[in-house]
C-alpha cells in the first residue's frame, strides 16, 4: 500500500515519516509538495510535523492555503485515511477538517519528552491495530499543544466517541500531573465524526524503532495499513463501521 | 573625514590605519574603511590568536578538511563525512539573549549546509553566572528559549551539551553552539569563487541594517553602555534558513555550483572576500542589486550588514537557470549582484559606479597578525596554594553529597533540554542527560557520538592543564559510548588579549589542547576564537570548549551511564589520587576555587579511552561513565538515576591528604583525579574485564555491586555515605526548577 507524505516548506518530521513508513513498515511512501494538487493514488496520507510555513501567525494557519490541501480535504470527504501528527494535527484544526483549535502549552513552553497517551476508540483508521484503553509510550515535541474547544464542543466530541488519545500517566489513569500542555479532558487527539480523519500530537513515527526508545507508534502506523488492506475506506464510502482488533 | 575619532568607532589602531593606506596607496574612504575595519576585527582576522592557533594539530589520516572553510570533515566510514564546527555567540546572547543565541544556532548549522552536508546534530556548551546573581535566569530562560526556537523549528535535534554556573561568567555568559552533519565524503562543497565571468548570486533574506557592526562589537569589551549596542543584535529567522537549507542542499546535488558560503560576521564583506581569497580570483558586485529591506541603505550598510540567512554562491555559467529554478520552488530569489573577475580585488560599484576597491589579500592573508606580549598572571601562585589542614568540613559526607548532586552545575538539566527537540530526525540513540550526545547514520551500521566540554575553572589555576583536561573529558566521554574519537573542534573564550597575563592564559591553553589532541588523535579540524570576553576589566574565567567526534561502528552497541541490572558488578577504571584542587567540592562546600586542577597523564588516558571502545565493541560492560565535577560519589549517584531508584553499595580505598578524616572522605569521594570511568559488568564477564584492562595497562579494580535502593559508599572500609536514590535523584533532577520557582514565589 502506499502513503502519501504532505510536505510543506516548514515540515521537519516529513523524512522520519517516511523512513518509518518504508524502511521500518516495508510500504511505499511518497513526499507530495504542499504547492502540488495530486495525491497520486495514494491510499492515506499523513500530515507531519514540523513548522509549516514557519508558524510566525498561529501554527498550521497558513497550511491550509496550500494548494495540496484541497485534495486533502476531498480525500477525506470521500473517506479515505488521514493522519495529523503534531503540525499535522494543528493544520488538520485550521483547515476545518478536525474541530478546536491549539493554544500555547500551560506553561508557555517547548516540550520534548516521552508521554504515555490511552487508547480511547479503536474504530478508526489510525487505531484499529490498538486494544481499547491500551497506553502507549510515545514522545512529544510541542509549543502549542494545549488542545482548547468550548464546552459545547467537548460534549459532542465525548458523545460521537471522537476522542481517540488522551494523556494518562504509565498505568493508564487520567492525572492533571501527566498532562504535559493542559489539554481540555486530557485530549491528545480527536478524530473526526466519519472517523477516517485522525489527528495526535505525539508523534508515533519517531516510536516504529526499538533504538529510538518506543515502538509503540507502530501501531497507529499499522492500524494505518491493516484498516486500508480490510478496504473499508480506501477512496471507499464514508462512515463505514471497523471492525475493531 | 578619517579623524581619530572615526578610526576609533572601527576600532582601528592608528599604525592599522597607516598599513591600510600603504596598501590602498591612497586614503581610503568611509566604505572602505568599513570594509576593512570588520575584516581586521580580531572576530574575523583572529590578528592576536593566528600565530598560536598554527601550532596546533590539524592533520590525520581520517581529516578530509582542516581549519579555514567554513567547517572541518572527518572521515566515518561507507563514503562517508562527518562535518562539524563550534563557534561562540557570547557578545550578542549577552546583549539579547534569545536573538543571540537563536542566530548562533542560525550561524553554525549554515556554516554546515555550506559545506553540501545535511545537519543532523546539535550541541551547546553554556556558561552563566551563579543563580544568586540577579540576571542569572534572565539570561539561561532567554538563551535556551532561544535555542529551542530556532532547532526546533528548523528540524535539527539538540542532543546535548553543558552548562556551567559560575560567578566569573555573570557579566559575560558563554554560548558555544555546535553542529554536526553527515555528507559524502566526495561531495564536500567548498567556500570558493573561481571561473571569471562566472555568476555570483545572493540569496535569501534581504540585507536590512541589522548587526551593523557586530564583527567588531564581538572584538571590544562591555562596559556600562552595552545596552546601547542591541541594535547590532540579529535578529533570527528560522524558517527562512529552512529553506536555505533545503535549497542549498537540492542545488548542490546538481554539480551547478562553483562555491558556496554564508553571510555570517561581516556579511558581504567577508563572503565576497574570503571566497574570492580562496579562488585565487576577484569579486565584483554593484550593491544596488543586493536586495534590501529598507530604503536609503548606503554602500557602506549593505557591505557591513549582518542580516541573517543569506548566503553567496559562484554558479557556473551556462547553468544560472537551473540554480535559480530549484530556488524559486523554495520560494527563493537567487539574484545575480556580480561575477568572478581575474584580478584578486574586491570591486564593489553602486549603480555601475565604483564605491570601494581593495585587493583581498590586504583584507585576508595580509591582515595585521601580533604576537601580542605575555606575561604569567599575577593571581596565579596565590590561588594554586591551597592549605589543606586549613579546611574545616561543615557537614557530613552524606550532606555533601547531596548538597553536590542539588548545585546548578552538577543537576539535572531537565528543565533545558525538555524545551530542545531532541528527538527529531529519528536519530538519536542516547537521550540527552544519558551521556554524550549519540545518533546513528541512517544507511548504515554506525552511529557518531559528540561531547562538548571544557571546565574554566581548571583553565583558571592551570591554562595548559586545564585545556588538555577538557580534551581528555571531551574525547573520554565520546569513548564512554563505545565510540572511538576521530577529530576535533575547539572554541576559545577569553577576556582582553591586549593584556600581558590573558595572552598568556591564552597560548598557555592553546599549548594544551595541541598537546592532548596528539597524544590521543583527535586532530583540530576548526573552529572559533571569542576574545574580549570582559565586563568593566573582569575578564571571565580562559574557557576552552572542545567538542570531539567519535564513530561508532554498531550504533546497538551504545552504551549509557545508567546501571543496567541489580546484581551487576561495578568496576573503577583509572586510580583516584585524591586530588581537590579547582574542584566542585572545593567551591560548593568551602566556597574556594584554589588548588592546582588534576594531573593528567596522555598516554594512561588513551589506553583508558581505547580499552573502553574495546569494552563496548565486545559488550563486556553494560554501562560506563566518566568521573568528572564532584568525583567519583557524584558519578556514582549519577550511575544510579533514571533506574526507577536502583542502588548500588560501594567500597572504596581510603586517602590521606589531611589530619581531618573527613576531609580524607572527601578527597576519596569528591577529588577529581582524571582519566577515571565507572563501568559495570555482569558478574560472568568481570573476569574477561579485569584482564583486557590489565592487558591494556589501565588500573582496574572491583568497587561494588549494583542493587538496593540506597547509595551506599564506605571508604577505607568505614560508612561514608548512605543516601536513599529515589531522595537524591528528587534533588539533582529538580534543582534547576526549584531556582526558577523561587522568583515566581
Amino acid at each position: 500500500m502506499k502513503f502519501a507524505v504532505i510536505v510543506f516548506p516548514g515540515s521537519n518530521c516529513d523524512h522520519d515519516a517516511y523512513h518509518a513508513i518504508t524502511a521500518v513498515l516495508g510500504h511505499s511512501a511518497e513526499l507530495i509538495w504542499h504547492k502540488d494538487t495530486d495525491l497520486k493514488g495514494a491510499h492515506a496520507v499523513i500530515l507531519p510535523g514540523g513548522f509549516a510555513h514557519g508558524d510566525y501567525l498561529r501554527t498550521g494557519a497558513m497550511a491550509r492555503f496550500s494548494p495540496i490541501m484541497r485534495s486533502v480535504a476531498a480525500f477525506a470527504d470521500a473517506g479515505g485515511p488521514v493522519l495529523g501528527i503534531c503540525n499535522g494535527f494543528q493544520v488538520l484544526l485550521e483547515a476545518g477538517l478536525l474541530p478546536g483549535a491549539m493554544l500555547r502549552n500551560r506553561d508557555l513552553k517547548f516540550h520534548c519528552e516521552h508521554v504515555h497517551v490511552r487508547v480511547e476508540q479503536t474504530d478508526t483508521p489510525s487505531t484499529l491495530a490498538c486494544h481499547r484503553g491500551q497506553v502507549l509510550r510515545l514522545p512529544i515535541a510541542h509549543g502549542e499543544g494545549n488542545y482548547f474547544a468550548d464546552a459545547d464542543v467537548i460534549a459532542r466530541l465525548e458523545t460521537n466517541r471522537q476522542i481517540v488519545f488522551r494523556y494518562t500517566d504509565a498505568a493508564g489513569n487520567v492525572d492533571d500531573a501527566a498532562n504535559p500542555n493542559g489539554s481540555v479532558a486530557a485530549i491528545a487527539g480527536i478524530c473526526n465524526e466519519a472517523r477516517n480523519v485522525v489527528g495526535l500530537m505525539p508523534h508515533p513515527e519517531r516510536a516504529c524503532e526499538l533504538i529510538l526508545g518506543s515502538c509503540d507508534g507502530l501501531l497507529i502506523l499499522q492500524s494505518i495499513v491493516q484498516a486500508c488492506r480490510q478496504g473499508h475506506l480506501a477512496g471507499g464510502s464514508k462512515g463505514h463501521a471497523l471492525q475493531p482488533a | 573625514m578619517i579623524d581619530p575619532k572615526v578610526l576609533e568607532r572601527h576600532g582601528l589602531k592608528p599604525d592599522e590605519y597607516e598599513r591600510i593606506v600603504g596598501f590602498l596607496a591612497r586614503e581610503p574612504n568611509l566604505t572602505e574603511l568599513g570594509i576593512f575595519s570588520v575584516m581586521w576585527s580580531e572576530h574575523c582576522s583572529y590578528k592576536s590568536s593566528r600565530v598560536h592557533l598554527k601550532t596546533l594539530p590539524t592533520e590525520g589520516p581520517q581529516v578530509l578538511q582542516g581549519p579555514g572553510e567554513n567547517a572541518g570533515a572527518i572521515d566515518i566510514g561507507d563514503g562517508l563525512a562527518a562535518v562539524f564546527k563550534i563557534e561562540s555567540h557570547n557578545h550578542p546572547s549577552f546583549i539579547e539573549p534569545y536573538q543571540g543565541a537563536a542566530t548562533g544556532v542560525g550561524g553554525i548549522i549554515r556554516d554546515i549546509f555550506t559545506m553540501g552536508a545535511r545537519p543532523i546534530a546539535l550541541m551547546n556548551s553554556l556558561r552563566f553566572g551563579s543563580f544568586e546573581e540577579p540576571g542569572t535566569r534572565r539570561l539561561l530562560g532567554g538563551v535556551v528559549a532561544g535555542i529551542a526556537g530556532y532547532g526546533n523549528s528548523i528540524g535539527i535535534p539538540t542532543v546535548g551539551g553543558e552548562i556551567v554556573f559560575e560567578p566569573a561568567y555573570a557579566g559575560n555568559p558563554l554560548v558555544n553552539v555546535f553542529c554536526l552533519g553527515i555528507a559524502r565524503a566526495s561531495d564536500i562543497i567548498k567556500g570558493v569563487a573561481s571561473g571569471v565571468g562566472n555568476g555570483v548570486y545572493y540569496v535569501g533574506a534581504k540585507t536590512g541594517r541589522d548587526g551593523i557592526h557586530g564583527a567588531t562589537m564581538a572584538s571590544a569589551e562591555f562596559d556600562e553602555k552595552s545596552a546601547e549596542k542591541r541594535p547590532a543584535v540579529q535578529v533570527g529567522d528560522p524558517f527562512m534558513e529552512k529553506l536555505l537549507l533545503e535549497a542549498c542542499l537540492e542545488v548542490m546535488q546538481t554539480d551547478a555550483l562553483v562555491g558556496i558560503q554564508d553571510m555570517g560576521a561581516a556579511g558581504l564583506t567577508c563572503s565576497t572576500t574570503e571566497m574570492g581569497s580562496r579562488g585565487g580570483a576577484g569579486v565584483e558586485i554593484d550593491v544596488a542589486l543586493v536586495p534590501q529591506r529598507e530604503t536609503g541603505m548606503t554602500p557602506y550598510e549593505i557591505m557591513l550588514s549582518e542580516s541573517q540567512e543569506r548566503m553567496l554562491l559562484v554558479a557556473k555559467k551556462g547553468r544560472e537557470a537551473e540554480v535559480e529554478r530549484i530556488f524559486s520552488k523554495w520560494d527563493l530569489h537567487a539574484v545575480r549582484i556580480g561575477e568572478v573577475t581575474a584580478d584578486g580585488t574586491l570591486r564593489v560599484k553602486e549603480r555601475g559606479k565604483i564605491v570601494a576597491e581593495i585587493p583581498n589579500r590586504a583584507l585576508t592573508d595580509e591582515a595585521p597578525q601580533y604576537r601580542r606580549p605575555m606575561e604569567t598572571p599575577s593571581y596565579l601562585a596565590d590561588v594554586q596554594s591551597l592549605a589543606i589542614d586549613s579546611l574545616r568540613p561543615s557537614g557530613s559526607s552524606n550532606d555533601a553529597l547531596l548538597r553536590l548532586i542539588a548545585s546548578p552545575t552538577i543537576a539535572s538539566k531537565h528543565w533545558v533540554y525538555r524545551q530542545y527537540d531532541h528527538m527529531v530526525q529519528t536519530n538519536t540513540i542516547s537521550l540527552p542527560g544519558l551521556g554524550s550526545g549519540v545518533v546513528r547514520v541512517k544507511g548504515t551500521s554506525r552511529a557518531l557520538a559528540v561531547s562538548v566540554d571544557g571546565n574554566g575553572r581548571y583553565c583558571y589555576l592551570d591554562p595548559k592543564n586545564g585545556a588538555m583536561l577538557a580534551v581528555a573529558e571531551a574525547s573520554r566521554n565520546v569513548a564512554c559510548t563505545g565510540a572511538r574519537p576521530l577529530g576535533a573542534t575547539n572554541c576559545l573564550n577569553f577576556g582582553n588579549p591586549e593584556r600581558p597575563a590573558i595572552m598568556w592564559q591564552f597560548a598557555k591553553a592553546v599549548e594544551g589542547i595541541g598537546d592532548a589532541c596528539r597524544a590521543l588523535d583527535v586532530p583540530i579540524t576548526g573552529g572559533n576564537v571569542s576574545l574580549y570576553n570582559e565586563t568593566d576589566g573582569r575578564a571571565i574565567y580562559p574557557t576552552p570548549i572542545i567538542g570531539v567526534v567519535g564513530v561508532l561502528e554498531h550504533a546497538d552497541h551504545v552504551l549509557e551511564r545508567r546501571f543496567r541490572e541489580t546484581g551487576d558488578t561495578i568496576i573503577l577504571l583509572g586510580e583516584g589520587r585524591g586530588e581537590l584542587g579547582g574542584s566542585e567540592y572545593l567551591k560548593t562546600i568551602h566556597g574556594l576555587v584554589r588548588g592546582t586542577p588534576p594531573l593528567l597523564e596522555l598516554q594512561a588516558e588513551r589506553r583508558l579511552q581505547q580499552l573502553l571502545v574495546t569494552l563496548a565493541a565486545e559488550r563486556l560492560v553494560r554501562s560506563a561513565h566518566d568521573c568528572s565535577d564532584g568525583g567519583l560519589a557524584v558519578t556514582l549517584a549519577e550511575c544510579c538515576f533514571g533506574t526507577n531508584g536502583a542502588g548500588a553499595e560501594v567500597s572504596v580505598g581510603a586517602v590521606a591528604i589531611s589530619r581531618d578524616s573527613l576531609i580524607n572522605d572527601a578527597a576519596a569521594l569528591f577529588g577529581e583525579s582524571s582519566s577515571r570511568v565507572v563501568v559495570s559488568a555482569v558478574v560472568d564477564e568481570v573476569t574477561e574485564v579485569l584482564e583486557r584492562a590489565a592487558a591494556a595497562g589501565v588500573p582496574a579494580r572491583v568497587i561494588g555491586e549494583t542493587g538496593g535502593n540506597r547509595l551506599r559508599i564506605a571508604a577505607g572500609g568505614r560508612a561514608v555515605v548512605d543516601v536513599a536514590v529515589d531522595e537524591a535523584e528528587r534533588l539533582w533532577s529538580t534543582a534547576i526548577e526549584t531556582h526558577f520557582q523561587r522568583r515566581v514565589a
